[in-house]
């Protein structure tokens, strides 16, 4: 919709403003020159200063289709020039015409010769005028991208927040919950202690996982004890065939990340790794510092989770949904500030993050 | 009855020990119940399941090597099923697969003996056996993967790539793959059903191709033509196999 033609308001103000503007500009340009009274003047400025605020309302058109942001400066005048050469010389034509309509009225006689000299003011005019309203429309242009992107911004925010809240939501895997349910049923008769350990152990992730939604992030030692009750309750469903090895910079133990980001991992390489083997398998998990992606001199927290699989287990469903869940996040939340990677070599499955190391209390 | 001396006889499946241990447990309140095996993994199932021919038979879904349903593709229908697993998800499949009944974990003994009643009732009432299940034990839209196959106790994985082609024999399919051939029970058409038609046609009465294979198509005869597969095998094309081979080809070419 055309900026000002559409709202009634905008138009009046844009038609007082342009009258005062043309009025004032052809009193000191011609009023002496011309050396006709008031009345005369208002006779013929006042009607052509309005047709041609109308047809500066095109230039409105040109400038949506030449934007601002990718043109030249050069790609924007010559267009714009030659477009106001056009469109003041058809007002100058119609000034003439004005003017030699005028001189037939008696006291008028010989109005259209002064005009007539002074086609070249008119003309220079126009195009003074039309370039006017280029730049005020290139200004309603800005104000409307800037007005949009913010909109978009937010929407993007909500977006974001929304799929990270979906996320954490999907991250308990209900096949986890049952099948520990299950264990626990199965220890209540045999060993009644171990029963109990693992009820703590699993309630202890629950509780963890079910605080973390209103986290937008959390202490690096706070995920790791997440992962603790998770493997502790994996531990007693797996027994022998899990194996667990951790090397841990404790430097790094207050860096704050994203929550439930690395709990995935390891939840995959149970469910994908150590679950498909029969002699069971083993999962390695290295967390540490290291330098930024661009050599920069930030530093970040590098995580990598290493296991065994076998390349040729049964098809599961959902498999890989929680990778591309926490690859998801970490491109929301870091941008290419964070990278992700996962490879397959033979029975080794390896996935690496690193993401910016920010401590509690700074923020990035 | 298929059970010597009234006992029935069963084989529990799953790979977490605990698992095993509730089934083992619910089933002494049971002593007309032997279990005659536990297995931890999809191979020893089907190994086990062969030598001991059990009556009833505790299947876990999610498991290494093998998954419940591909186990069951490959034991056939001869025995009671009762599936357990955690998720419900598969619980459609289950019962296209004629399975008994399907516990979700946790289940306890209550829940257990209305899924041991109806196990009964299979066993006792020879029901007839299932349909061809090849085909149901994938879900609705999804290509096989993989195709299991069963020589003896031996169970061999045959990766979809590696498949060359395939040939009717009877009541089996005859799967060729990196110069073996396996045999499957299974008909030819069920097989088709199973294989993504991108990658695999039905040129022939008996015969379905890995279209990757397809190096030339030559004349024979009259009506019919030979397909020269990339390891030199001729397999014989009919007119509408030709028809379909042709426009397959064309589009991709």
């Amino acid at each position: 919709m055309h900026p000002i033609l559409g709202y009634p308001r905008r138009l009046g103000l844009y038609l007082i403003t342009w009258l005062i503007l043309s009025e004032l500009l052809f009193y000191v340009a011609t009023y002496h020159h011309f050396g006709i009274d008031k009345f005369e003047s208002g006779l013929f400025f006042f009607p052509l200063s309005l047709f041609y605020a109308f047809i500066c309302l095109s230039a409105w058109y040109s400038c949506r289709g030449i934007p601002l942001e990718d043109t030249s400066f050069m790609g924007m005048l010559v267009p714009h020039l030659l477009a106001a050469l056009i469109v003041a010389s058809f007002w100058a034509a119609t000034a003439r015409a004005l003017a030699s309509a005028l001189s037939r009225l008696p006291s008028l006689q010989g109005f259209d010769q002064k005009v007539v000299r002074d086609i070249p003011v008119f003309v220079a005019m126009g195009v003074l005028l039309y370039l006017l309203a280029v730049a005020m429309f290139y200004v309603l242009l800005a104000q409307e991208a800037s007005r949009e992107a913010e909109r978009r911004e937010s929407q993007a925010r909500v977006l974001a927040r929304d799929a990270e809240l979906r996320a954490l939501k999907a991250q308990v895997n209900p096949h986890f919950l049952f099948n520990s349910l299950h264990s626990i049923s199965a220890l209540t008769s045999s060993d009644p202690k171990r029963a109990r350990e693992m009820c703590i152990a699993l309630a202890d992730f629950l509780r963890a996982t079910l605080g973390l939604g209103e986290k937008a992030l959390i202490p690096l030692e706070e995920e790791l004890s997440l992962i603790h009750s998770f493997l502790a309750v994996e531990k007693i469903r797996f027994g022998a065939r899990l194996k667990m090895e951790e090397q841990i910079d404790p430097g790094i133990l207050d860096c704050m990340v994203p929550p439930l980001i690395l709990q995935p991992l390891v939840e995959n390489a149970v469910v994908h790794g150590v679950a498909n083997l029969t002699e069971g398998g083993w999962i390695q998990l290295r967390v540490g510092a290291s330098h930024g992606p661009n050599g920069s001199n930030e530093s970040n927290v590098s995580i990598e989770v290493e296991n065994r699989f076998d390349p040729e287990a049964p098809a599961r469903r959902k498999s890989g949904v929680g990778l591309a869940n926490v690859r998801q996040r970490l491109d929301t939340r870091y941008g290419t500030n964070a990278s992700f990677s996962v490879d397959k070599d033979g029975e080794r499955f390896h996935v690496g993050l690193t993401l910016p190391a920010e401590r509690q209390g700074v923020h990035a | 009855m298929t059970a010597t001396g009234g006992k029935i006889r069963a084989v529990i499946v799953d790979d977490e020990d605990l698992a095993r241990q509730v089934v083992r447990e619910l089933l002494e309140a049971h002593p007309e119940i032997e279990v005659a095996a536990e297995c931890a993994n999809g191979f020893e199932a089907v190994k086990a399941v062969t030598e001991l021919k059990p009556d009833l038979l505790f299947l876990d879904i999610q498991m290494p090597k093998l998954d419940g349903f591909e186990v069951l593709e490959l034991i056939g229908t001869d025995m009671a099923v009762i599936f357990a697993t955690a998720y419900d998800q598969h619980a459609l499949r289950a019962f296209e697969v004629h399975a008994v009944d399907y516990l979700l974990k946790p289940f306890g003994a209550e829940r257990f003996e209305q899924a041991l009643a109806r196990a009964r009732q299979r066993i006792g009432g020879k029901l007839p056996p299932a349909t061809d299940l090849k085909a149901s034990t994938r879900a609705p839209g999804e290509f096989a993967e993989r195709i299991v196959v069963r020589d003896g106790t031996r169970v061999h994985i045959i990766p979809i790539g590696k498949l060359d082609y395939a040939e009717a024999q009877d009541d089996y399919v005859a799967l060729a793959s990196e110069g073996k051939k396996h045999l499957k029970q299974q008909t030819i058409s069920s097989l088709e059903t199973s294989l993504d038609p991108a990658r695999f046609l039905r040129i022939h009465r008996s015969y379905i191709v890995n279209l990757e294979r397809v190096t030339k198509i030559e004349p024979y005869g009259k009506d019919t033509h030979l397909s020269i597969l990339s390891d030199g095998t001729r397999l014989p094309v009919s007119r509408s196999g030709y028809g379909r081979l042709r426009s397959v080809l064309d589009q991709k070419a």
